[in-house]
């Protein structure tokens, strides 16, 4: 069972969501954030092991290569120049191997270039994964993958990246239900109207949390009800849920806060017609 | 001269500031730089006077007469996107090597529309944006087009204020190159600062002068004061703190800018750090 938070936009309270949830029911969390992955200054996992994660990019052999051109024009992402020799420009290889297919003399190789780490770490006996871009490096989409690649039948919980372009996509991919945290403002439905369109275009069953929520009636909670989108909790607008997010804290901890993740839970449950 | 406002993490005010930025300018040309959720047209309201599709990226099409069902191309693909001779359309990177492999000829790329640019004409003058279609690639190909779109309405000596995107990817980069200066908006939190001093090292990649300011600045004071002995050190100038402000809430509900409200702490303080930015200018 997997299970996706997500947004449409960033610090509608994602992480909050997932790290508490993951944390409560005591299953693997997976940082899927990896511009910005902040999963772990809630969960401090122990033990971390880290792993290198790195693209395929061209190597070219001078030897070999007769400057035909075609490596240049089958490049779709304008990776590959040619002066008086193939020259790369590796941020912008996707690593797709195209060029090494189509090159007729075979002077195409390929090495490994590092684009970011992986990390898995336990709190408790709970599983802790994420993944960490290289800085300055444009490409978060192959981390993401191999974050899911590391995935098995047991139940995880995927922090997504803010957006709703290709690296939300990558995490959804073949997840059984996904949570869209939103905050009930004119912004935030803006924005949760982009993330319901993706999950409905992707074919997966969602529900809403909303967050900082300072009042019953609002044109978020009308929305929802005319859409006929299943709330599956709430969280108040309250200062001190910042206070606790800023030092890096649970909100479980809090037994005022630990009801309101018992709630999504079982709201979650409800929906999915089994148990976590 | 361009101005692009960034934070690393998403939801820290950006957009807030950005607006409030936008709102005080006179003349200045606007750029909404985060397609995948753009937010600042919300604010600043106006009329839509232009709006073209984007071709912002390539998909492989399969020819069903052709296709032999040899998989050739789903042994290439590196992306797990063809399967019996179909495609999966949002894993498809557009990279073409299925076509190279194909025995038939029977796979060819086509254009796929990936969103909207949109140039608006609001009451603080022009803002060009633009709307990614859910799900879509190259998010960073698109901001490049925003702000190559903004250029045709101004000269080269115009203000140009880029409202930023979320994170240190594609997105950022082609958010920040070739801006002159980076106001960073930090929320002093351990993520906040985490955030902040990763997208720091984007601003300092491409050399761009970097100012700071802290929003909400008094929800962790321990955190602010870390946030501030860190910029002292780096030598980085901390233009401002903004307080906690519940009147911003009312602001996006109410889509004004915050500093409209003259009662507004945190409004007065923008204004504030508007004029500090301009000392700079």
């Amino acid at each position: 069972m997997q299970i996706a938070v997500l947004s449409g936009k960033g610090g509608t309270g994602k992480t909050t969501v997932s790290t508490n949830l993951a944390k409560l029911i005591n299953v693997r969390y997976i940082d899927c954030d990896v511009e910005e992955p902040n999963g772990f200054i809630f969960l401090k996992p122990e033990g971390i092991k880290s792993q290198e994660v790195s693209i395929p990019v061209p190597y070219v052999d001078e030897d070999k290569c007769t400057h035909c051109k075609k490596c240049i024009d089958i490049c779709q992402f304008n990776a590959l120049v040619h002066t008086n020799k193939v020259i790369l420009f590796e941020k912008l290889c996707h690593g797709c191997g195209a060029c090494r297919a189509v090159c007729p003399t075979m002077a195409i190789t390929e090495k490994d270039r590092p684009i970011g780490k992986i990390e898995v770490g336990y709190n408790g006996d709970m599983e802790c994964l994420g993944g960490t871009l290289n800085v300055t490096e444009p490409m978060a989409g192959p981390i993401i993958s191999k974050l899911k690649s590391m995935i098995d039948d047991k139940t995880t919980i995927l922090d997504c990246s803010p957006g709703s372009s290709c690296n939300v996509v990558k995490p959804l991919l073949g997840v059984d239900y996904a949570v869209l945290v939103t905050e009930p403002t004119e912004f935030g439905l803006h924005d949760l109207k982009i993330a319901v369109e993706l999950v409905r275009k992707m074919d997966i069953p969602f529900g809403v949390v909303i967050n900082r929520l300072s009042q019953e009636d609002n044109t978020t909670s009308r929305y929802l009800k005319d859409e006929n989108i299943n709330i599956v909790g709430t969280i108040p607008f309250d200062r001190n849920i910042a206070v606790m997010y800023s030092k890096g804290e649970l909100l479980i901890n809090d037994d005022k806060y630990k009801k309101l993740f018992t709630d999504i839970t079982h709201n979650i449950e409800e929906a999915i017609g089994c148990s976590l | 001269m361009q101005l692009v406002i960034i934070s690393g993490k998403g939801g820290t005010g950006k957009t807030t500031v950005a607006a409030s930025f936008a709102y005080l300018s006179e003349n200045s040309i606007k750029c909404d730089c985060d397609v995948d959720a753009s937010n600042l047209h919300i604010v600043l309201g106006g009329e839509d006077i232009k709006s073209e599709p984007y071709l912002g990226a390539k998909v492989a099409h399969v020819d069903k007469d052709k296709c032999t069902l040899c998989r050739a191309c789903e042994d290439m693909c590196r992306y797990d996107a063809i399967k019996d001779g179909v495609v999966a359309e949002l894993k498809c990177e557009g990279c073409a090597a299925c076509t190279v492999v194909c025995p038939n000829n029977a796979i060819t790329m086509e254009d796929e529309v990936t969103g909207d640019t949109i140039i608006t004409k609001s009451s603080t003058g022009i803002l060009s944006r633009a709307q990614m279609i859910v799900g879509a690639e190259g998010s960073g190909k698109l901001v490049t087009d925003v702000r190559k779109n903004a250029l045709d309405y101004g000269t080269k000596d115009d203000f140009y204020l880029l409202d930023g995107t979320p994170g240190v990817g594609c997105a950022v980069l082609a958010s920040v190159t070739g801006c002159d200066m980076a106001l960073m908006i930090v929320e002093p939190s351990q993520s906040g600062l985490n955030d902040f001093k990763r997208v720091l090292s984007v601003v300092e990649y491409f050399e761009i002068k970097p100012l700071v300011c802290i929003n909400k600045y008094d929800i962790n004071e321990d955190v602010t004061a870390d946030i501030v002995d860190f910029c002292k050190d780096k030598n980085i100038d901390l233009i401002g703190k903004i307080p906690f402000d519940s009147t911003v809430e009312k602001s996006i509900n109410e889509l004004k800018p915050i500093v409209v409200y003259d009662d507004s702490i945190a409004g007065k303080e923008i204004k504030k750090i508007w004029k500090t930015v301009n000392s700079y200018l």
